[in-house]
């Protein structure tokens, strides 16, 4: 099982995040040119400020209204995709698979980034349940999808802290792990695939019309 | 009891004989024909890409007029409509097109602020219009809205003006012209003269001292134009927001005809915010231009060139308190803010900005189609102009300069319903007070 | 033959009259015109009691009027404008008026031969077309589109055929509109029908219709075609009488369509302005072959090169061979044709006009606010403060130029040997 899971499991779910990510760009091809009018005023010089406006921290209004929020959204979104990256029990696992790997930050980093997508995930979860707005527009798929991304993390911080089974713990991570990254293209995690589009599209339509969009 | 501000009950009867003549099978047939084949990657990314945080919630006006209503919220105003006919692929029962007609004619104003608030950019007008459209299709507008779109596609202009109707009030605004400022003239249908001044309907209809002003402002400033006396010289289109495309399209394609009929270099527009969008967005785009085929000039655009040049000077600036609205289809439209600023800082003694400005300003409420939806919705629109009215009362002025037609009128109304005290006016209006008019010219 | 064949073709310039003469003589000169046989040279004009008249080379009308305005030559050198004296407008035509007079006049048209002149009116607020003075025995709560018969003895108008009350949608719905042809309607009502147009015939006429809220298709004398589409533009009749051919737009693009069937199998973003060839045989009309890029399609051929901007009706030239367009992109205005664009641009032109039995192509063009004559994409001769819209003898061998030349008006025939050099 624990073969199966660290193996093919793995493969498949890559393969599912690429090809399932390529899949979703190539068919939007055929829909973008039906809607004819999205390619003739796409322009990389608005799409990049909206872009660089939107990604860095506070540089936009909304983002100021909110400061609490934004803090914990962007530490969210950048510990959840950077800190599996720099793990070293991952880039072990990659130099043993493939011969090389990059260098891996200090398991203490590791901890303390796990920690904080965690608690993003239930400050996220909190906010869909305690503020009326959001929880309005709130279905069960919402907190489901958390819990996908929530999961790989809350079963590698146990693993890695030796509570309950470990071998199982392992395996719940490395499945758990599969299933959210398999699920990004096909479910609303798409939004990481469809984030520079969106903002291309919708800072371009500001630029042409000589307006800012942040 | 509800925490929120309540609607009084309307009856709409458009909308009612509407629903009342729905099947199911036509609401299905329509809203696949709409959601399949005229939207494409726009609605499914859209739709696929939000993740239902509520971030856009703070950019609208109705919701924060409201208490923070929930049901005001943009997401929540695309979930109430589009996310439940996707769902349901259009099986909806007639009662709740009522409700999505509603929220999509009455509730948003495709003002676009909350996309500039979406961290992913979403275009939720776009999505609204949709919504429109499927009513379009399905014969459920609102009253006035529609009757505002019948006129158009009857008459080409938004009031059912008559074509003797509007040649006769051009030259009468001539003959009123003629006796403050010499030779005043308004050129009707002169081909190959420099700039076609085209309007909205509500100016020969109701305001026409706006088209003597332009007289005044061309004729001090030495402009070479002219005005058509056939149809398309009105350039405003209720169809647009209607979701009446193809009603849209023909004006457009008639208004951009008739400048080239009259080879014009460009066509100045009246104070109007939407017929910008129209004319020179929404209009195109469905007939294909990528942008207005004849270069189009806001009025804001049109004064701040004057007086900057020096062909319009001001002889003594205008001295009560004013503050300024920025219209969201030329401010955030266009993004004429620095300019109208410029023109009103030229005229006016006293300015005081509006909290929050520029493309941040909240809407008018009115725009988008939503006075015209009538008398019915008013108090329903008032509702959701509390923040609007909390925004003018903190500036502290006496009058609010309203570059827009949709927003002069809007406001007034809030100015009324809240009791402020205040009034509003075109920028035209208070030009032609404080510019100067040369002696030699003077009647 | 030709109507212009009994002109002045004789080489030589004749100035005709003082402009700015006139502009010191009046209090304002309002507008200025010449004859299409550039033999005389009308102006409007405002005398210093405010009261409007015309001035014919020199010579004033007898009367003068409260308004005067809409001067307009007919093909004959009849000169016409909307006139008003005491709240009562009519026609005054050389100088003299209708003997009828009406709440209001206007959209006047020469017919055909130039010799009859058509005109909506408003008489106690209802509305119909007078042909010669003598509106329909019907009038209308509203009329408004109108055409008239080649032999300019009929016309015809929508017409409001349903009273209309106050934001009344389900009324509109049902159909108020009609066709009238001499007061006489259509038993068919529509939601909307718009630009009604006669055949060479003068017996039949077709009109855009609207007849559910997204349905749109074409009336031939009073009968929908079979089938409805998503959106019409114009109608024209073939030349030898028969099909009437309009844009139509199905699943969201645009094609051809005669008497109901798609005839061009070629789809487009756009489609408007078919014209046909003197001889019928062939059809152009301008498209967009994409979102945003115009050109002319020839029997459904688009020409290879695509403009930004605008492209307009399509001319065919003389000789039958080749077609012309006026075409602006990056905001300039130039010609194509047969799809290759003339290497000098302009900041606006003027309609094509053709040779007769030739080849030539010769535009009014405008560049830095001068008026200049462009012929095969050069420009030929000096630039003017005024230049009106030029013709080509019937031999095809002289043009006839109206200009203004240091302030007067001078008519010019001019070799087309010389002006090419």
């Amino acid at each position: 099982m624990y073969e199966f899971v660290r193996g093919p499991l793995v493969w498949l779910a890559f393969a599912a995040l690429i090809g399932g990510g390529v899949w979703r760009l190539v068919a939007l091809i055929g829909p973008t040119r039906k809607d004819k009018v999205i390619l003739p005023y796409l322009h990389p010089g608005y799409a990049v400020r909206s872009l660089t406006h939107w990604l860095v921290p506070y540089n936009t209004v909304n983002m100021r209204l909110r400061p609490l929020f934004t803090m914990v959204s962007f530490l969210f979104h950048i510990c959840l995709l950077v800190s599996p990256l720099f793990l070293a029990a991952h880039t072990e696992v990659f130099a043993a698979t493939f011969g090389f790997a990059w260098g891996s930050w200090p398991g203490a980093w590791a901890d303390w980034m796990t920690v904080i997508v965690i608690a993003g995930g239930v400050f996220f979860a909190l906010r869909r349940i305690a503020d009326p707005t959001v929880r309005y527009v709130t279905r069960w798929t919402d907190f489901a999808l958390l819990a996908v991304v929530i999961a790989p993390f809350v079963t590698g911080l146990l693993a890695h802290l030796q509570v309950g089974p470990y071998r199982l713990m392992l395996t719940l991570h490395i499945v758990t792990g599969c299933i959210w990254l398999a699920a990004i293209p096909w479910t609303r995690l798409v939004h990481m695939i469809f984030f520079p589009l969106t903002r291309a599209y919708m800072g371009s339509e500001f630029g042409f019309r000589n307006a800012r969009d942040w | 009891m509800s925490l929120y501000p309540v609607n009084k009950p309307v009856t709409d009867v458009a909308i009612d004989t509407g629903i009342a003549r729905l099947t199911t099978e036509q609401i299905e047939r329509t809203v696949q024909r709409v959601l399949t084949k005229e939207c494409s990657a726009r609605l499914q990314v859209f739709l696929d890409t939000c993740v239902h945080c509520g971030l856009c919630a703070e950019a609208c006006h109705s919701y924060l007029s409201r208490d923070k209503d929930p049901r005001y919220a943009p997401v929540a105003k695309v979930k109430d409509t589009l996310w439940e006919l996707v769902e349901r692929k259009g099986r909806v029962e007639p009662e709740s097109i009522r409700r999505m007609a509603e929220i999509a004619f009455v509730e948003c104003g495709v003002c676009r602020r909350c996309s500039m608030y979406c961290p992913f950019g979403i275009d939720i007008a776009y999505l609204i219009m949709t919504v429109r459209r499927i009513c379009n299709l399905l014969g459920v507008v609102p009253q006035y809205l529609q009757d505002t779109t019948n006129s158009h596609a009857v008459t080409l202009n938004q009031m059912w003006v008559h074509e003797d109707e509007w040649i006769d009030t051009v030259q009468w605004q001539e003959d009123e012209a003629i006796t403050e400022v010499t030779a005043a003239r308004i050129p009707l249908e002169k081909e190959g003269a420099d700039v076609m001044y085209s309007v909205i309907a509500p100016e020969p209809k109701i305001l026409a001292q706006l088209i003597n002003n332009m007289a005044l402002i061309m004729r001090v400033a030495g402009i070479d134009w002219t005005m058509p006396a056939t149809d398309g010289w009105d350039n405003s289109n209720m169809a647009m927001y209607s979701g009446d495309f193809e009603v849209m399209g023909r004006v457009e394609k008639l208004h951009w005809e008739t400048a080239q009929r009259l080879k014009v270099k460009r066509v100045v527009m009246g104070e109007c915010g939407h017929a910008f969008r129209g004319a020179v967005y929404d209009g195109p785009r469905w007939l294909a231009w990528r942008q207005a085929p004849v270069t189009m000039v806001h009025a804001i655009d049109f004064y701040y060139e004057l007086i900057k040049s020096g062909r319009i000077k001001i002889k003594q600036k205008y001295e009560p308190p004013v503050t300024l609205q920025d219209p969201c289809n030329t401010v955030r439209g266009m993004g004429l803010g620095k300019k109208v600023r410029y023109v009103v800082g030229a005229m006016c003694e006293n300015f005081a900005d509006m909290q929050p400005n520029y493309e941040h300003n909240y809407c008018c409420n009115a725009g988008g189609g939503l006075i015209n939806c009538g008398p019915p919705w008013k108090h329903s629109r008032m509702l959701s102009n509390r923040v609007k009215a909390e925004q003018l009362a903190a500036t502290g002025a006496e009058i609010c300069i309203t570059p827009c037609h949709n927003c002069h009128s809007g406001i007034e109304d809030v100015i009324g319903f809240y009791d402020l005290g205040m009034h509003t006016k075109f920028i035209s209006e208070i030009l032609v007070e404080c510019m100067e008019i040369p002696e030699a010219m003077k009647a | 033959m030709s109507r212009n064949g009994n002109w002045d073709w004789t080489p030589g310039r004749k100035p005709l009259a003082d402009v700015a003469g006139l502009r010191q003589q009046y209090r304002e000169l309002l507008e200025m015109l010449p004859s299409p046989d550039g033999e005389r040279f009308a102006a409007l004009v405002v005398g210093e009691d405010g009261r409007m008249t015309a001035v014919v080379n020199g010579e004033s009308w007898p009367e003068t009027y409260e308004r005067l305005w809409y001067l307009r030559f007919s093909a004959q050198g009849k000169l016409a404008g909307l006139a008003m004296n005491d709240y009562a407008w009519t026609v005054a035509v050389d100088g003299r008026t209708w003997d009828e007079t009406f709440e209001f006049v206007w959209d006047p048209r020469f017919t055909a031969d130039g010799l009859g002149i058509a005109a909506l009116i408003k008489q106690d607020n209802r509305y119909a077309v007078a042909l010669n003075g003598q509106p329909w025995p019907q009038l209308y709560d509203m009329v408004r589109d109108y055409c008239v018969s080649g032999d300019g003895e009929r016309a015809a108008a929508t017409v409001q055929v349903e009273p209309r009350k106050e934001a009344d949608v389900e009324g509109f719905f049902a159909g108020t509109w009609s066709l009238a042809e001499q007061g006489e309607r259509w038993d068919e009502k529509f939601i909307n029908i718009w630009e009604p147009i006669y055949d060479a015939t003068g017996r039949h006429i077709a009109a855009q219709v609207r007849t559910d809220i997204a349905d749109y298709t074409i009336a031939v004398d009073g009968k929908v075609w079979d089938r409805l589409f998503g959106c019409v533009w114009r109608p024209c009749f073939r030349p030898d009488g028969g099909a009437v051919i309009a844009p139509v737009r199905t699943d969201g693009n645009w094609t051809l369509a005669a008497d109901g069937e798609v005839i061009w199998p070629g789809r487009y973003a756009q489609l408007w302005q078919q014209r046909f060839s003197a001889d019928g045989q062939r059809l152009a009309a301008v498209v967009a072959t994409d979102f945003g890029r115009w050109t002319v399609a020839v029997d459904d051929r688009p020409w290879r090169r695509t403009f930004g901007e605008m492209v307009t009706a399509p001319t065919f030239v003389g000789d039958g061979k080749h077609i012309a367009a006026a075409v602006k992109d990056h905001d300039r205005w130039s010609i194509a044709v047969d799809g290759e664009a003339w290497d000098n641009d302009f900041d606006m032109v003027w309609e094509p006009v053709t040779q007769p039995g030739g080849s030539h192509v010769a535009v009014k063009a405008e560049r830095g606010g001068r008026y200049l004559l462009v012929i095969d994409g050069r420009q030929v001769g000096p630039d003017y403060e005024m230049l009106w819209p030029h013709c080509f003898a019937p031999d095809g061998q002289s043009v006839l130029l109206r200009t203004v030349q240091d302030g007067k008006y001078v008519r010019e025939v001019v070799p087309l040997a010389q002006l090419l050099g």
